[in-house]
């Protein structure tokens, strides 16, 4: 469906711009007409802006009334007398599980994409692309549950020998390796990712000019040869926007982590030990029991989420951008 | 593609004189063939995984009750129980949102496409639809609570559920209908216009059935992805397990939440009900799905 963007958009773009001159009816209906679209565009404009001006609102009580260092406090007892909460452990829960996420399945992916663009033949390499789009349709409530109840007692293995073989590295030490942590909810976060990643990757070596294919393979390149001379260089910005947006879903995933997640409170760096929560899995675990106070600093820590993905987001389109005009 | 990708193992057979593949180059691209190949398999098997699961735990109580009972009055370890009030609010929810989503999403892609020429307002318009698509589905529920519900001071309700979901739907549609209007043919509209038909009844009669199967298509796709939300739903049309036909009013429920609720009463009861609904939900989301794609075969007139 978004293929052959690049050339139609500038055709429809250049079209516009002489209707624009030639045809001006100047009809009440065409001025209806053509102020209500625009007033759509302008609309979608206006929520955006609204999702910020009504998070920070709401949130701004809640803050006040906090006794705790918002940024750096890893408490989160906003419906206590007085409130103290702070966001240092949703945001580390958060980064290092969409981190260790990205991790795992940006490798994968771009595997995946090559599979389908260039190894697999081409009377399955559609099917085969429409079962990985089939990933994305699965609900993340569904991953949840099948994280919680399928994959999360099989990674008690899988933590307890990483912990073993590589427990001197910080990260992977401790003393129980159990399986409702960080690793076990980052395993699950790569897959729900995948295949995005994969999708945009492959919509990038579409777009890579047959001439450097053919001139790699005319002399005498490889397969492997051909890819590294020819297509990932081209894809290398597509990439990495394709990556950034997989990281912005990772951080605002919501349901499967939270149910993957046992709630310990404080930072811990063993992330394979049980514990560790992120922004948007405390707000769906802790909404039903908040107070006034709770769900304004429950607001608050949206705010931060918000705020974050949207300068993920921005950055990973703009990358994807610039690849599109360099093209 | 397969034109390109020509297999190293026939090469040889131009002649030996130009000097064959070295071992180790060939060794190389081996491995990495296997990687590829490895990858696709890594990607595979979660997704069977999850399939099979969700079918084989499912199925146990796939059966009338299930369709036609709420959970008004079962508690967690008893038997028996339905989603009924959870499907009537999940269908009612996904029919409102799109009700909402879909004539501003078309009207934005029309503007983009039709109206917009690439000026800065269009731009800007494009750059946020796709930031949207980015929008975690829990801060567009944090939204409609901190407007809908504190702001405004309504209740929990199915609507304020379908309005979080419309934060969601819009950038999808958009983009999909954007795609679709780009398709249409400029001869069109240019035949259009010079039988002296205005502009917004070109839009309105010529544009936009030339590219409806399309739209529809992206319209039911964008559906199923907002049929499995869950997060903005918890915040915005709380729980109930009775059946509540009213979306205006009074908490509703609805297949995602059903199945949060269910999975997190730890008996095996009240599990199997959970795996039931994720089978119903899944079954769901892939009709649309399939519904979708079918239909984009059916009607792929639209191309030049």
């Amino acid at each position: 469906m978004t293929t052959d963007t690049g050339v139609s958009t500038t055709a429809a773009a250049a079209g516009g711009r002489v209707r624009d001159a030639a045809i001006g009816t100047g009809r009440a209906g065409d001025k209806i007409f053509a102020s209500a679209a625009r007033g759509s565009g302008i609309l979608v404009l206006a929520l955006m802006a609204a999702i910020a001006v009504f998070l920070i609102w709401k949130a701004i009580p809640a803050l006040q009334k906090n006794e705790a260092a918002f940024l750096t406090s890893e408490e989160w007892n906003p419906n206590a007398q007085p409130p103290r909460f702070g966001i240092a452990q949703l945001a580390f829960g958060t980064v290092v599980s969409s981190l260790l996420a990205l991790a795992m399945a940006t490798p994968v992916a771009i595997g995946i994409a090559l599979f389908i663009s260039y190894y697999a033949p081409r009377s399955v390499a559609g099917p085969l692309g429409y079962l990985v789009d089939l990933l994305a349709a699965v609900p993340s409530i569904v991953y949840g549950l099948w994280g919680l109840l399928v994959l999360a007692p099989r990674m008690e293995g899988v933590s307890g020998f990483l912990n073993s073989a590589l427990g001197w590295i910080p990260l992977f030490g401790g003393d129980s390796p159990g399986k409702n942590s960080i690793f076990t909810a980052s395993v699950v976060l790569a897959i729900m990712i995948l295949p995005i990643i994969s999708s945009i990757s492959r919509e990038v070596f579409l777009q890579v000019p047959r001439a450097h294919v053919e001139a790699a393979l005319a002399l005498g390149a490889t397969r492997w040869e051909m890819i590294k001379l020819a297509v990932l260089p081209y894809g290398r910005s597509g990439m990495i926007g394709a990556a950034m947006l997989g990281l912005g879903r990772a951080m605002g995933e919501t349901i499967a982590v939270a149910m993957v997640l046992t709630f310990v409170p404080g930072i811990n760096w063993h992330i394979l030990e049980d514990g560790g929560t992120t922004f948007a899995a405390n707000i769906a675990n802790s909404f039903a029991e908040a107070t006034e106070t709770g769900r304004g600093a429950l607001i608050a820590s949206g705010l931060v989420l918000f705020v974050i993905t949207l300068i993920v987001n921005m950055a990973a389109r703009a990358v994807v951008a610039r690849r599109k005009e360099d093209a | 593609m397969s034109t390109l990708t020509t297999p190293s193992g026939d090469r040889p057979a131009l002649g030996g004189s130009i000097g064959a593949v070295s071992a180790g180059r060939k060794i190389k691209d081996r491995i990495v063939q296997a990687l590829v190949y490895l990858a696709f398999a890594l990607a595979v098997v979660p997704l069977l995984s999850v399939l099979w699961t969700v079918l084989s735990n499912g199925l146990e109580r796939l059966d009338g009750t299930f369709f036609y009972y709420s959970m008004n009055g079962v508690g967690g370890r008893d038997e028996g129980g339905g989603a009924y009030h959870a499907i009537v609010g999940t269908l009612e929810q996904v029919a409102l949102t799109s009700a909402i989503a879909v004539p501003i999403a078309v009207l934005t892609a029309v503007y983009l496409v039709e109206y917009g020429g690439g000026g800065r307002l269009a731009r800007a318009v494009g750059f946020f639809v796709d930031v949207m698509t980015g929008i975690p589905s829990i801060v567009a529920g944090l939204f409609v609570l901190a407007l809908w519900l504190l702001t405004l001071g309504f209740g929990f309700s199915g609507f304020a559920g379908s309005l979080a979901l419309t934060i969601l739907m819009i950038p999808t549609v958009v983009r999909a209908t954007e795609e679709m209007l780009k398709l249409v043919p400029n001869d069109l509209r240019e035949a259009s216009y010079a039988l002296g038909v205005p502009r917004w009844r070109t839009v309105c009669f010529v544009v936009l059935p030339t590219a409806l199967p399309g739209i529809v298509t992206g319209v039911m796709l964008a559906v199923a992805r907002v049929m499995g939300e869950t997060a903005p739903l918890l915040l915005t049309i709380f729980f109930t397990k009775a059946i509540n036909t009213n979306p205006f009013e009074g908490p509703q429920a609805a297949l995602p939440t059903f199945i949060w609720e269910q999975a997190g009463d730890p008996n095996q009861a009240s599990i199997d009900r959970a795996w039931t609904g994720a089978l119903v939900l899944i079954l769901l989301i892939m009709l649309f799905n399939l519904g979708a794609r079918l239909l984009a075969r059916m009607f792929r007139t639209v191309s030049r």
